[in-house]
């Protein structure tokens, strides 16, 4: 077998150096009655062109975004990722090695997470950052578990602006504790949550641009955060954004979370991603996560090394600021060679790129008669109210290769204020092309409203003519 | 002035009745290094055997608790810069926090210096 | 006070003898991104557009992004330079105990970049992703059929996560029972640090288990610690002392009649896979990390993934989202519903890590598979049978499983510590084992070396270990504290780096006030 280097000359005489007879002997721990007692219904070792025909067939069998107009986003996107950084990630001294716990021989790694850790910093307007988390959703409930133990207070406010997803996750983090309170739905960009904070209240969380597209001003609610000894978490989900938009940071923000994916890594349906954290320097010791910090070696050359390990699980255990070990480090040193790559002038071009395509396709669905784009500001992504349910649609346009975005009650299902609502995102890479396929394809099927167009019930099968 | 140990490697020293509270040499030697301390707020009262600091190796996190009942009347306010007086003079400029004893009668169950010498050695 | 870790030095001496290499040409010392880039260079061309504050609601960045640039040649240097400063699997032995430092296969790689993976989109129509789905019912499948289980909880994004997820299904099972007074969770002292964590996170009181003089736990211990109370007991199986719980049936039995649940950590499932299905040892939950089992890279400390298997009885609680068979196609069921106890994160978990997993599990096969973990246990009883005579280990006489546990006892009187011989393996061109871990044992060495070693690269390991453990009884302290000499970097200095966190690149005053 290709993986495994030993010949059966090397087992017997390693089994001589041991002094048994057989492996078996080596598993006597184990009781007899578990002992390869079943036979698994699996197949036995395949060459490796037969391994990679099996899963190319299965491969085959998904629409990739690039195989036509694209207009999906919702917290993850689709952006060029240059081809030096796919090449450097999968070099072995990166790709190979483990947590850098021995800093003589991992400083490769501990350069590059100091190097991600104040891009981040840099990025998001903060004072510190972590060497980061599995992703978005995850570090915002990590955020907000940090914040209750900064301000040892228990209520924490969700925008109704905040991914779904997001929510549903911190939701799931926090049960069993109290104090959560989630806001309806703000598919309008509705100002919603300045009114719901008291001397309780441990933190609001609010995204921007928020689910919906809309950008948030944060500043006043930063105020009013602060008012009341509350923290205010901003969530970022496309951070490409921040190349153009003031930095969260700037406008009073304690902790910063972001997902990091747009820069450097692929869509992959969903993960691994990588989540960002950042926050004000005096709230460090409630970080979750790795650090790498500065220091001298016994010469006194430069070099870095894992810090304030003790906030951590394999040290403090059951009194650690959070269970996490595994970080995102491949993925942060990709988000980090991307970055390097754009730098300063490359992010603002790109984020100002991602924006002109976005306002072309404003422009291009507000032709487009019945279709009402709900947002007066934005960045790439915007919400349009359809005249017919969203989920149908997508699915119709899917099937003619335009995958139009994300149907609101995909993640909020059960609400029928949002039924006709698709979320839409452009980037870079959203051609004149694809604006105009999309937009001919909605116009066909808005011309039909009220003309026996059938709107579909989520549950009930479509007769319509267009099927 | 009386100094008392705990099994758990605290001292308190007694003057009047006040008791500075800190860490016997021997438990800074084990601990190697401290990098960082927390300490408690002044005015917060405490039972014996409570947690009240926590201080910090680079590779270890090791609480604190109090020696005596009491009420923190003062703590060592240098170690947020210097956490490595405790290294360099527990019995002294390393010392965490100053007690009001509620019960002196408390110090009857702890060890002498010869005790605790014994004790850790 | 509570000492819950052994103290070693953290701040290094001075050394007199310089490291030759380092600086070299094939030992490159870099500069930090920071002090070679600056604003004016790109690695990208892109068009500069203009665009309007009309949509931007007032908020154009007005703080400087302070973001150096590379252009695509420095970019290669820099990070190729650094990666020269890493030690990997791929260039020698990584036997590092409990993380399972096998060989990262590259049709893993290749396949995890398709476009039908790696550029889909996680919330496209379900109809356009069934490929996707399919690929994550099959690598569920290869799970179930391991471990003997009923379910799949697939979106745990790492170990630590696989708990939350395992612990919390646990939750909610004793809720849906009326059992929520049920607020201890027993862990064994040499767990892994998450386990405790995990168990805190979710509100419950931890009690700990002693170990038995052989380094196992008792059915008595666990009996004698049992009580209407008990929500759960978390073992590591096999533990973290390298040994197979050999009453670990008799414990999941007692564990179950007190009513409580067994979870299992599977942070060692690779010496079993293939061999022993946990399942048949009576698991209510254990996850399986997939960066160490199924050989997804570390890559640095991440990411990982790990999807957590479930018995019956914890099957309705598992999180959303799951695949479900819907006639001829599959179905992603992103809502919770019935008992599920809600979602552990945004979309559907570690696509790219399954990707990879299922090509590994279908390069080796079930056969390929159960030799693996034969092959691990073999190599880590052949270290210990050529070193037990020079090491000391805590508890002998016994086979162990994939890794191999020694004390420091052998180095008494030595001036010579774990560390310092840790670190003098650097010297000798091998990546230290575990150190200090698990803490029941006194200076631990833990080492695995996993089933992508060769005859030849364990005898070359054996020969050093063997040879630095004669070096360091003969006296030749000096070699051990010193090290690594050989390395790119000294010993660092960890007590400063704690003292003053230097968590960023902050510019110099100078050319900073040059800049202004």
């Amino acid at each position: 077998m290709r993986y495994l280097p030993h010949s059966e000359a090397d087992r017997t005489h390693m089994l001589g150096v041991i002094g048994a007879r057989s492996v078996d002997e080596l598993f006597a721990a184990v009781p007899a009655s578990v002992l390869d007692t079943f036979s698994p219904d699996l197949p036995d070792h395949q060459p490796e062109f037969s391994v990679e025909a099996h899963m190319r067939a299965l491969a085959r069998q998904n629409h990739a975004a690039g195989d036509g107009p694209f207009f999906v986003g919702a917290g993850a996107y689709r952006h060029h990722v240059p081809a030096s950084v796919d090449h450097l990630i999968q070099r072995s001294e990166w790709l190979t090695a483990y947590t850098p716990y021995q800093p003589e021989i991992s400083q490769g790694t501990l350069q590059m997470l100091f190097e991600f850790q104040t891009q981040v910093a840099h990025l998001l307007g903060m004072e510190v950052a972590n060497a980061s988390m599995y992703d978005g959703s995850t570090a915002t409930a990590e955020a907000v578990l940090m914040a209750r133990r900064i301000t040892k207070k228990n209520k924490v406010i969700l925008s109704g602006g905040l991914h779904p997803q997001y929510r549903d996750t911190v939701v799931t983090y926090l049960s069993g504790l109290s104090g959560l309170e989630c806001l309806a739905p703000s598919p309008e960009g509705q100002g919603d949550i300045i009114d719901h904070i008291d001397d309780d209240t441990a933190a609001i969380v609010i995204q921007t641009p928020d689910f919906y597209g809309h950008l948030r001003n944060v500043s006043k609610l930063a105020e009013a955060a602060h008012a009341k000894g509350a923290l205010l978490i901003v969530v970022v989900t496309e951070i490409v954004s921040l190349g153009l938009i003031e930095a969260p940071g700037a406008l009073g923000a304690d902790i910063v979370v972001a997902e990091g994916q747009s820069i450097g890594n692929p869509l992959t349906f969903g993960g691994p991603y990588v989540g960002l954290l950042a926050c004000r320097e005096k709230f460090i010791r409630q970080m979750p996560g790795r650090l790498c910090g500065e220091t001298v070696d016994a010469e006194g050359r430069r070099g870095f090394v894992l810090t304030l390990s003790t906030r951590e699980q394999h040290i403090r255990r059951e009194k650690a600021t959070s269970n996490i070990c595994t970080n995102s480090g491949l993925c942060a040193l990709a988000f980090s060679i991307h970055m390097s790559l754009l730098g300063e002038r490359g992010l603002y071009r790109l984020a100002k790129l991602n924006h002109a395509r976005a306002c072309a396709l404003a422009d291009a669905l507000a032709t487009v008669p019945g279709v009402e784009v709900l947002n007066e500001t934005f960045f790439n992504e915007m919400t349009v109210r359809l005249p017919v349910s969203a989920a149908p649609l997508v699915e119709r346009l899917a099937a003619g290769g335009i995958l139009a975005g994300v149907p609101v009650s995909r993640l909020e299902p059960g609400k029928p204020e949002v039924e006709n609502l698709l979320v839409l995102a452009a980037t870079e890479l959203t051609t004149d092309a694809d604006i105009a396929a999309l937009v001919e394809a909605l116009g066909a099927i808005s011309g039909k409203v009220g003309t026996g167009f059938p709107v579909r019930d989520r549950d009930q099968k479509e007769t319509g003519e267009l099927a | 002035m009386t100094t008392r140990y705990t099994q758990d490697h605290e001292y308190v020293r007694l003057d009047g009745t006040t008791g500075t509270v800190g860490i016997s040499n021997y438990a800074q030697e084990q601990l190697g290094d401290i990098v960082f301390v927390e300490l408690p707020a002044v005015g917060a009262e405490f039972k014996k055997g409570d947690e009240i600091a926590v201080v910090e190796s680079v590779k270890a996190a090791s609480e604190i608790y109090a020696p005596v009942s009491g009420k923190v009347v003062a703590v060592n306010e240098r170690l947020a810069d210097e956490p490595g007086l405790v290294n360099a003079d527990a019995a002294g400029d390393g010392w965490l926090v100053k007690f009001e004893l509620s019960d002196a009668g408390e110090l009857d169950g702890l060890m002498d210096e010869a005790a605790y010498t014994d004790f850790a050695v | 006070m509570s000492m819950n870790t052994q103290g070693r030095p953290t701040a290094p001496q001075a050394v007199a003898v310089g490291s030759p290499a380092s600086g070299s040409a094939l030992l490159p010392e870099e500069a930090l991104l920071f002090e070679i880039g600056d604003r004016d260079h790109s690695g990208v061309d892109l068009p500069d557009v203009e665009v309007s504050d009309d949509r931007l609601g007032g908020l154009r960045r007005k703080t400087p992004l302070d973001l150096p640039g590379l252009t695509e040649p420095e970019a290669m240097r820099h990070y190729v330079r650094l990666s020269r400063r890493n030690y990997s699997i791929d260039s020698g032995m990584y036997p590092l105990g409990s993380c399972t430092m096998k060989h990262n296969p590259r049709l893993n790689e290749k396949m995890a970049r398709l476009p039908g993976f790696a550029d889909v989109h996680p919330l496209q129509p379900v109809s356009t992703v069934q490929g996707a789905l399919g690929a994550i019912e099959e690598l569920a499948r290869w799970l179930m059929e391991l471990t003997n289980t009923e379910a799949v909880a697939m979106s745990p994004k790492a170990g630590a996560h696989g708990e939350l997820c395992g612990m919390m299904a646990i939750r909610a099972a004793h809720a849906a029972n009326g059992q929520t007074h049920r607020n201890i969770v027993l862990v064994p002292e040499s767990a892994h640090g998450t386990n405790p964590a995990t168990a805190a996170f979710l509100g419950y009181e931890v009690r700990s288990i002693d170990a038995n003089e052989h380094g196992t736990v008792d059915v008595e211990a666990v009996r004698a610690a049992l009580s209407d109370d008990v929500a759960a007991i978390m073992l590591t199986n096999p533990n973290t002392c390298g040994l197979f719980e050999s009453q670990v049936i008799e414990i999941a039995e007692a564990v179950h009649e007190a009513g409580a649940y067994f979870y299992c950590d599977g942070a060692n499932f690779n010496a079993i896979m293939g061999v022993v299905r946990p399942g048949d040892l009576g698991i209510d939950a254990m996850h399986i990390n997939l960066h160490k089992t199924f050989s997804t890279p570390h890559g640095g400390g991440g990411p990982g993934a790990g999807p957590v298997v479930l018995s019956q009885a914890l099957a309705p609680f598992a999180p959303v989202p799951f695949v479900r068979k819907g006639g001829d196609h599959l179905e992603l069921v992103e809502h919770a519903e019935g008992g599920s106890f809600g979602r552990l994160t945004a979309f559907h978990g570690q696509m790219g890590m399954y990707i990879r997993a299922l090509t590994y599990m279908l390069s080796h096969g079930k056969d390929g598979l159960a030799q693996a973990a034969r092959d691990a246990v073999l190599n880590a009883n052949y270290i210990k049978a050529r070193l037990e005579d020079l090491f000391s280990a805590p508890f002998n006489g016994q086979p162990v499983m994939h890794e191999a546990l020694f004390d420091d006892a052998f180095l008494k009187g030595t001036g010579v510590t774990t560390l310092d011989f840790a670190k003098a393996m650097i010297d000798e061109g091998f990546h230290p084992m575990t150190m200090y871990f698990p803490l029941v044992v006194q200076g631990a060495m833990l080492i695995e070396p996993t089933e992508s070693e060769s005859l030849q690269t364990l005898d070359a390991f054996i020969a050093t270990m063997r040879e630095l453990a004669e070096d360091a009884r003969a006296g030749n302290a000096g070699r051990f504290t010193s090290a690594p000499r050989r390395a790119p970097l000294a010993r660092l200095d960890e007590t400063r780096a704690a003292r003053q966190p230097r968590l960023k690149w902050v510019r110099p005053e100078a050319s900073r006030e040059a800049a202004e």
